[in-house]
């Protein structure tokens, strides 16, 4: 993680891809969203999304490691140069996540990340809040998802 | 056949569902596969995080949502799914051990002039623990089928 100051608005990486498996798709909707059109294709058929689809959440939260790995590589250049490495602070929100398009069996996702906003914390000293876009596009080129996370990022302040 | 139609949710209508209680072993589960940040799987390095201990993955507490969220009514209503989620906020950590309840509360309904067959309410959803502490908040609207397409707009 870098430092809030050291943020630039406009910054991106492409962070992953994740492939859809019936597997992973039944394996998550089983856990968290057993609704029938994630679970069963014969419903999934019969449904407006007419084919075995993974939930919206699944293709939300698959991204979430690709961000920690993301992190983590540049982390690890950091320390390698020698310097200090920033803490991330929790996320505080998410806005606007819109689930495009639906995401089926054998759809590899490619997911980036940009820097949407930075600003001020007003409740915690020593950190900014930065907030990130996530977009999530299918193997068409077609966006799928897409939402805004906001969450703190340290300060160098004095000590840097 | 589906129970529940967009004719059955109302302006102020509220529902709680669970309880359902969040186990260590989840959190660290859910964390190891999806999140796997030190302050979701590990007890000592969350200790130095801003959370000040091992804390759920904010996914974690959406994921949960969604469970209960169909358990609780969504798997007997005639869902079309959702567009998106306008908003998350992530209050309070979710600590485990911690015997959550989903409230949902109505906040809008409106029929679809595009499309007759369903219509579109938006809903709060709050994740709450025994002393009704909201630890994370979700608003969304879905599209649900109408029981009765030329009824009330």
């Amino acid at each position: 993680m870098i430092f809030f100051e050291d943020i630039v608005v406009g910054d991106s990486a492409i962070v992953g891809r994740h492939t859809f498996t019936t597997e992973n798709i039944k394996g998550f909707a089983g856990r968290y969203d057993p609704q029938l059109f994630h679970l069963d294709e014969a419903a999934a058929e019969a449904s407006h999304f007419g084919a075995l689809c993974a939930s919206g959440w699944q293709t939300a939260i698959v991204s979430m490691r690709f961000v920690v790995e993301h992190r983590r590589a540049l982390a690890e250049l950091a320390r390698a140069r020698g310097e200090r490495v920033a803490r991330a602070g929790p996320a505080v929100d998410m806005r606007d996540l819109k689930w495009l398009q639906p995401v089926y069996v054998g759809d590899t996702i490619e997911y980036r990340i940009e820097v949407a906003d930075t600003r001020a914390s007003d409740s915690h000293s020593g950190f900014g809040l930065m907030t990130i876009r996530t977009t999530g596009t299918n193997q068409k080129g077609e966006p799928v998802i897409s939402f805004l996370i906001t969450h703190l990022v340290e300060r160098r302040g004095e000590r840097g | 056949m589906a129970k529940l139609h967009w004719e059955d949710f109302n302006i102020g209508d509220v529902a709680v569902y669970g309880p359902r209680r969040v186990t260590r072993e989840e959190i660290v589960a859910f964390a190891a596969e999806f999140d796997p940040q030190p302050a979701h799987l590990d007890e000592a390095a969350a200790v130095a995080t801003l959370h000040g201990g091992l804390a759920g993955s904010g996914w974690h507490s959406c994921a949960l949502m969604m469970r209960m969220m169909a358990d609780g009514f969504l798997l007997e209503s005639a869902s079309m799914g959702a567009p998106g989620v306008e908003e998350v906020r992530w209050l309070e950590p979710l600590r485990p051990g911690t015997q959550v309840r989903l409230r949902m509360t109505v906040l809008d309904t409106r029929s679809s002039k595009s499309r007759p067959e369903m219509g579109l309410t938006r809903i709060r959803y709050d994740l709450i623990d025994d002393a009704d502490v909201v630890i994370t908040t979700l608003t969304s609207t879905m599209m649900l089928g109408r029981r009765d397409p030329e009824g009330r707009s």
